[in-house]
């Protein structure tokens, strides 16, 4: 279990909250501290209410805990919402000149800090730093230097001018001696320092920076969250690559303009949410029958129709490995934290050119909004590799025509791969469709062509099976007769979560699965465990149903679809509780 | 290569299934024609094709070519020529797929102004579905999903390109090879999102926007003092009800395409056998 101490600030949405709660995460990052973020939104009561959530060690964190030791408040709000994590002797900073604040009653048990944060802000330089006092008064709670802090300005502000930056970091001074001179009160917490050098960053990011890795230099997309990130990543970076990022007029719109620029050789992709997914799904058979090599990210959140589009949810798994019509071969993977989504990214683009086929990268909100430490060796860009599949050029393309001279992009290769020559290719103008097509891609209802068409497409799956590692991640002790089985971002929280059932006696093994279709056989361990439990966040049970299919065996669930991650303490009872059911 | 490349080589052997006296014909005669005359050739060209009668083009014709989604060739265009501007991308569809399905679509191409032709086979009818009502059939055209008529008025495609800030507008007739042709080559040539909508009779639904109706009532206009390069002569042409014209109505002379204001200018196919040399610094811009 690491040492860890969790922080938040909650207010109003329009407060400032994220901007504030990311210069804080970034503090501890650069003081060689690791972190966990996340992001709440109401979840009791319906309104504006917003908070952003630090948990931080100096060992790796990798979930949300049901705790929180020191609250920035700036809405009495704040302390409701929070009553659950919060425990006797977390730390409340609150502005009591804060007409809303004036009456608010601190817990019992609790340590109420009152620091005029608007005052001071404004002594400073501007009522609009008091989040940063705040910050300044948390560093001297926290005996946490507070040149870190200065570190983190820097670069928030920095680009704004160096005033900006010393009146921040006056504003941030004015908290931390407020609370220095007015309370000789002795608190629990020391934030210490290290050496280390971590990154922070979010999953979108992370996807979006292994797709550059990756050699993508297409992006069409339509605004949608929880994916904007990824486009608003790219854009400005891809640029200087060589590449460039379109912003079409719908998601009908998105996947084609994508689709086209894959067809003229580039590594190319789009990404989108839910109600994007549905409407892209229009396009998902001609990607495939065209053997197009495309990737469709899913930064999944809370459906169906417009649901609670900035709230966590694995729904849409169903959709991924079976939307549109008639049968569509495709792969889908899922990353399964921050870090993997930049290798995951990496690793579709090269299944996508290798097979030539539609790759799904489900990620979620959970992942795309978190922002996590690494150290920068986790994005190794030496150990990023290119494989483009099966591509012809003028000299080879010969191989591939038939006696007419006529090049044969679906031609019936044995382990169903056929060639792709990129426009420009001599001797290689061809035509693909959506129809049911021959080896030279004109349109056929011939019987026996159908029939090997749609096998040769599927072979290539097999292919995929036989050569590529589908392997699930492993944690816990593998001789466990107790068997947990999860995917996407809940891999974390239940490694976590293993700690605190350890404690309790409770010893389990858990298969992290990052490869949705094709995917490992899990059968045999399924049906070797005394019991299984499928973790996952969405209401059915859609990875447990094909677990179910495959291993020919009923498993447990554990579901959550209120919109909010697990976290790590809360999970672990979910999880003992049904093994014991 | 070019100077050798004849318009023949831009056609595949497979034969057309349009029916005979099909307006189609002619529209993929003038469009092969034009490509091979402005230096192109199949390796370089990529066509994008509709769903429809029209969307068969792809077939027929020999270059690089899809046939894709039901409204959404000229995404697709989009995507091949931002990918890769040394490609000359011509984009073909019906009525249908370009003014009903994909109207959302035509709208946003044509401010976008990517380089590259759009040709829309105009024959004011759902042809394959077998004679149903488009949106440029005209107001009480019967069919048998509008026994009489649809009772709104048809889409004017000229006006709506105007509208969303057309670079290049032209109509053309099918039937008329050599002002097809050269409408099409003009086409090319616009530095921009060159639209051209091509009148494309349907021997077999439609029975009133006939070759001879075209024949007798298109207005050339090169035959009159029409300055194509003049904003509201445009307009008062493509909204006089009472004529129908042929020819370039509107050619913006210092029109930018998108690829030039955007800087899109590499072919996105090449790329290096790993992560870019200085890849470690899109890293540590996280620190």
């Amino acid at each position: 279990m690491p040492a860890d101490f969790n922080w938040a600030i909650g207010g109003e949405a329009g407060d400032g909250i994220d901007s504030t709660g990311k210069i804080f995460a970034q503090a501890l990052s650069r003081a060689g501290r690791h972190v966990f973020t996340s992001k709440d939104f109401a979840s009791r009561i319906r309104g504006g209410y917003t908070a952003y959530k630090v948990r931080t060690s100096v060992d790796q964190v990798q979930s949300v805990v049901d705790r929180l030791d020191v609250l920035i408040a700036l809405t009495p709000r704040t302390i409701d919402e929070n009553l659950d994590e919060l425990h006797e002797g977390s730390v409340i900073v609150y502005d009591g000149e804060r007409t809303s604040m004036q009456n608010v009653e601190i817990p019992e048990g609790m340590i109420g800090l009152d620091v005029p944060l608007k005052s001071l802000a404004e002594e400073a330089g501007g009522a609009i730093m008091r989040n940063v006092v705040a910050l300044g008064a948390a560093c001297e709670v926290t005996n946490f230097p507070i040149e870190n802090l200065d570190s983190a300005l820097e670069k928030r502000f920095g680009s704004k001018g160096q005033k900006l930056v010393d009146n921040n970091k006056e504003a941030a001074r004015a908290g931390q001696n407020y609370v220095a001179d007015e309370y000789d009160h002795e608190f629990d917490y020391d934030l210490d320092t290290t050496d280390n050098d971590y990154v922070l960053l979010n999953g979108d990011e992370a996807i979006g920076m292994g797709a550059i890795a990756a050699g993508c230099r297409f992006y069409a997309g339509y605004p949608i969250t929880p994916a904007t990130n990824v486009m608003e990543y790219l854009t400005g970076r891809i640029e200087q690559y060589g590449g460039h990022v379109i912003q079409a007029e719908d998601e009908l719109s998105a996947i084609n303009i994508a689709l086209g620029a894959a067809r003229a050789g580039a590594r190319s992709m789009t990404a989108t949410s839910g109600p994007g997914i549905d409407l892209m799904a229009e396009t998902f058979g001609l990607i495939a029958t065209s053997e197009t090599p495309l990737v469709i990210c899913d930064v999944m959140r809370s459906g169906p129709s417009t649901g609670m589009p900035t709230k966590q949810e694995q729904g849409d798994l169903n959709m991924a490995l079976f939307g549109g019509h008639g049968e569509i071969p495709r792969f889908v993977v899922a990353p399964t934290s921050v870090s993997e989504c930049f290798w995951k990214t990496v690793e579709a683009f090269n299944l996508a050119e290798k097979y030539q086929t539609p790759v799904y990268i489900l990620s979620d909100l959970a992942m795309a909004v978190t922002e996590q430490t690494f150290p920068p060796e986790a994005f190794d860009m030496d150990a990023v590799e290119i494989e483009r599949g099966n591509v012809v050029d003028d000299d080879t393309i010969d191989e591939w025509q038939n006696e007419k001279g006529q090049f044969k992009p679906h031609a019936l290769a044995e382990d169903g791969i056929s060639p792709r020559a990129f426009p420009g290719t001599s001797g290689g103008a061809h035509m693909s469709t959506g129809l049911e097509h021959d080896e030279l891609g004109r349109r056929t209802e011939d019987t026996d062509m159908r029939v090997q068409q749609v096998d040769k497409r599927n072979k290539k799956v097999e292919t995929a099976q036989e050569r590529e590692d589908w392997s699930p991640r492993e944690f816990g002790n593998p001789d466990s007769d107790q068997l947990v089985i999860t995917w996407g971002s809940n891999e974390g929280t239940i490694v976590e979560a293993m700690g605190f059932l350890e404690e309790e006696g409770v010893d389990i093994r858990l298969l992290s699965v990052p490869y949705l279709f094709p995917r490992p056989d899990l059968s045999e361990e399924i049906n070797d465990a005394d019991d299984v439990v499928v973790v996952e966040c969405n209401e059915s049970g859609q990875f447990a149903d094909v677990l179910e299919h495959d291993a020919l065996r009923r498993v447990k669930r554990v579901n959550k679809y209120n919109g909010v991650q697990f976290k790590a303490d809360e999970l672990a009872e979910d999880i003992k509780e049904t093994l014991e059911a | 290569m070019s100077s050798e490349v004849r318009f023949t080589d831009f056609k595949s052997d497979k034969q057309p299934t349009w029916c005979p006296g099909c307006g189609d014909f002619g529209t993929m005669n003038g469009m092969m024609k034009a490509l091979a005359e402005t230096g192109n050739d199949p390796d370089n060209t990529f066509v994008v094709a509709g769903i429809g009668c029209s969307g068969k083009i792809g077939t027929y014709m020999h270059s690089y070519a899809l046939h894709g989604v039901h409204g959404r060739a000229l995404p697709v265009g989009t995507g091949v020529k931002l990918a890769n501007p040394n490609l000359e991308v011509m984009v073909a569809g019906g009525d249908g797929d370009g003014y009903s399905i994909g109207a959302g679509h035509f709208v946003h191409a044509v401010r976008r102004n990517v380089d590259m032709t759009y040709v829309v086979m105009d024959n004011r009818i759902y042809g394959l579905t077998k004679g149903q009502a488009s949106p440029t059939s005209r107001e009480d055209f019967q069919t048998s999903t509008t026994p009489e008529g649809p009772k709104q008025p048809p889409v004017n495609p000229m006006a709506l390109a105007l509208a969303a800030g057309a670079t290049f507008i032209a109509q053309s007739f099918s039937s008329d090879a050599l002002r097809h042709q050269e409408i099409i080559q003009k086409a090319i040539e616009h530095d921009g999102f060159g639209f051209v909508n091509t009148f494309s009779p349907c021997v077999t639904f439609n029975d009133v926007d006939t070759y001879d109706y075209f024949r007798d009532s298109l207005v050339d206009l090169q035959d009159t003092d029409h300055d194509s390069s003049d904003f509201d002569a445009a307009k008062d042409k493509i909204l006089d009800s009472s004529k129908e014209y042929m020819g370039v109505i509107y050619q913006e002379e210092d029109s930018v395409s998108y690829e030039q204001q955007h800087g899109v200018t590499e072919n996105m196919s090449e790329i290096p056998d790993g992560a870019p040399d200085d890849a470690m610094d899109l890293v540590r811009e996280f620190y």
